[in-house]
């Protein structure tokens, strides 16, 4: 048994007590083990990759004790890839942070930073649904301390919102555990799985009340319709590399989803298989139109990117609620590019505030930017590529799920919305990049003296070009990595396999140390 | 015992749903707090309400009457946590209470005049260090 699994979990734990000790080294000691640590996590998670490429479920016993009765964390295609694109986006955000001395307004940035790596890893690996409530619980704290890092007091309201909302949730979670594990008997999600399967009449519509409170907690996370009011403030008002990072967080939700509701009411569930599916497809669509809506109607920037976050949540749950291989694998491929995307795009929000002045991100008219040329290739590229139009890799993603919601009874509203909302924010964006880019005051020395934009700050600005290039990248080596992302949809469908691969695995003894 | 038990659970989650559902952040953390009291002792019923049992199966004894010992485990956990948690919904609640000047969730009152004055005055997101020229505005209420 390969220790390997553990270690994306240990890492970001490990370097969060070291730069805790760091503290009084300075920023720049903080930084260059913060940054290490994350360099570290790319190169483990890539390790993972190839790992899973086997297709074996990699399951790692903590403390040695067989899987209903320990912690198991377990790893797999899609745990693999949700790790990968953690450690890649976190890349990306703590070298922006780094870049504008965000890091530093504040005492315990990176600590925080890595605590929250710690959390989220730990909710990708885990194979038992309390250990996934005990990592949500590390995430949020550590996204309750980001958020508020920095001041504000727009940021301060916001912050409360999303605390409130978020300890409700866990409330929530911990009900819907709690009436689980008392008619199941157990808390691991194989185990939980096998005895769904076999479970007496009378307790199915417990089991279900239970599944479907689960499904709002997750939803909540996700910020799925109607709890999603919380998010487009609280994103909008924290500090960029923040927003980047949590441009995760709600997939978080999303991953939850798929591999909680995706095993335990999978195809073996008898009465209850899949009877999530409509609520998380219906829920989808109500919550893609209010996004586009949303993104019509932000004011800002920041905003508006927290409404296209919103929007590609909405796509994602559609995807998940079509409930076929081919919508689980499309969904997959879209979360790549979403998560990346929309990661580079808050971070491109702040570099327009900067440079805007007291204009901030807001759409009115103001006098041109410095290096507004590449600027604005920036913008139009990302908006390009999250509005999911050719030739980016937001395209290729809706066209997925757009082919895979031909076979669905509701493919005809599916696909009305999806593409009317596409279609909304592509004019929206259009609008909002004229705004911003073309429709300047005129050159005035006063005003200018009086309001400065920020030059651009070329090392912050390689961070959103390096996250940018998902897009290309997804389209060059699309056909590999839809192979990658089928053969994690198909992974996922079969969660016998699952189930016996979890429930299974022996505990290490002498002998086969050896 | 079981209705008893049933009835405290049902009236403390009613209690702490009314109060999370107030305007203001004292009542919020209190609802919150009565939640959690809820789910805690709802983890605790889950493992099945015993009196006097060992937490280990005993075969030989007669009864084969035992009391989980995981729903406990789990409760303690959730009682950490949610103490961890109040403690910093608390410190969160003071400081939007200082930093906005009412203690409305919504912070409401000032929500308007921030608005309103959006346009003049640069928000002081961006900027933290302006952030002391800025009082709290005259208390709301």
């Amino acid at each position: 048994m390969t220790h390997l699994i553990a270690w994306p979990v240990l890492l970001p734990l490990i370097t969060g007590f070291i730069l805790i000790l760091a503290q009084t080294g300075g920023i720049h000691l903080r930084r260059t083990i913060s940054f290490l640590a994350v360099i570290g996590l790319v190169l483990l998670s890539c390790a993972l990759v190839s790992t899973s490429l086997t297709g074996q479920y990699q399951v790692y016993l903590l403390g040695n004790w067989t899987a209903p009765f320990g912690i198991v964390l377990v790893l797999d295609r899609l745990s693999a890839l949700m790790v990968l694109i953690t450690a890649l986006l976190a890349l990306g955000a703590l070298w922006y942070a780094i870049a504008t001395n965000t890091d530093n307004k504040g005492a315990h940035f990176h600590v925080l930073f890595q605590l929250q790596l710690f959390g989220l890893n730990g909710a990708f690996l885990t194979g038992d649904v309390f250990n996934l409530f005990v990592f949500f619980e590390v995430l949020l704290l550590a996204s309750y301390g980001l958020l508020l890092h920095g001041n504000g007091r727009l940021r301060t309201k916001a912050g409360l919102h999303y605390v409130v909302i978020n300890l409700i949730g866990s409330t929530l979670f911990l009900f819907a555990v709690g009436a689980l594990y008392g008619v199941l008997g157990t808390l691991n999600i194989a185990d939980m799985a096998a005895k769904i399967a076999v479970a007496p009449a009378d307790d199915l519509g417990l089991i279900a009340a239970a599944g479907l409170l689960l499904l709002v907690v997750f939803g909540v996370k996700a910020a799925m319709f109607p709890l999603y009011l919380w998010m487009p403030r609280a994103y909008a008002n924290t500090s960029a590399p923040v927003a980047a990072l949590f441009a995760i967080m709600t997939k978080v939700g999303i991953y939850a989803i798929i591999r909680i509701h995706g095993t335990i009411f999978g195809s073996e569930a008898g009465e209850l298989a899949q009877y999530y599916a409509p609520w998380v497809l219906g829920l989808g669509l109500i919550t893609l139109l209010l996004a586009a809506l949303g993104v019509m109607a932000a004011r800002g920037l920041r905003e508006q990117v927290a409404y296209l976050v919103l929007a590609s949540v909405a796509t994602l749950l559609i995807g998940v609620g079509l409930m076929t291989p081919a919508a689980l694998s499309a969904t997959l491929y879209y979360m790549i590019h979403s998560t990346l995307i929309a990661g580079a795009m808050f971070l491109l929000a702040d570099v327009v505030l900067r440079g805007r002045g007291i204009y901030e991100d807001r759409f009115e008219a103001a006098p041109s930017m410095p290096n507004a040329i590449a600027i604005g290739s920036a913008f139009m590229f990302g908006a390009i590529a999250m509005t999911g139009m050719p030739p980016l890799s937001g395209f290729f993603g809706k066209v997925l799920i757009l082919s895979a919601a031909l076979d669905h009874p509701w493919f005809a509203g599916a696909i009305f919305i999806i593409l009317s909302a596409g279609l909304l924010t592509i004019l929206t964006m259009a609008r909002s990049g004229s705004f911003l880019f073309y429709r300047t005051l005129p050159e005035n020395a006063e005003l200018t003296a009086t309001t400065p934009g920020e030059p651009l700050n070329r090392m912050a600005f390689v961070a959103v070009i390096t996250l940018f290039f998902a897009g290309p990248v997804l389209v060059l080596f699309a056909q590999p990595i839809t192979e990658f992302t089928e053969s994690a949809g198909n992974q996922l469908f079969n969660s016998t396999a699952y189930i016996e691969a979890v429930l299974s695995t022996p505990a290490v003894t002498e002998a086969t140390k050896r | 015992m079981e209705w008893l038990v049933s009835l405290a659970i049902g009236v403390l989650t009613a209690a702490g749903v009314y109060l999370t559902l107030r305007a203001r952040t004292f009542p919020v953390v209190m609802g919150l707090t009565l939640l959690a009291y809820a789910v805690n002792v709802f983890l605790f019923t889950m493992g099945r309400l015993t009196i006097g049992a060992p937490a280990i199966i005993d075969k030989t004894a007669a009864s084969m009457q035992y009391s989980d010992p995981l729903p406990q485990a789990l409760v303690l956990t959730a009682i950490v946590i949610a103490f961890g948690m109040t403690a910093f919904l608390i410190v969160l609640a003071l400081k939007a209470r200082g930093e906005l000047g009412n203690d409305h969730v919504d912070g409401l009152i000032l929500a308007k005049e921030e608005q309103a004055e959006q346009p003049r005055q640069q928000s002081t997101d961006a900027q933290p260090s302006a952030q002391g020229s800025h009082p709290p505005k005259k208390e709301a209420n």
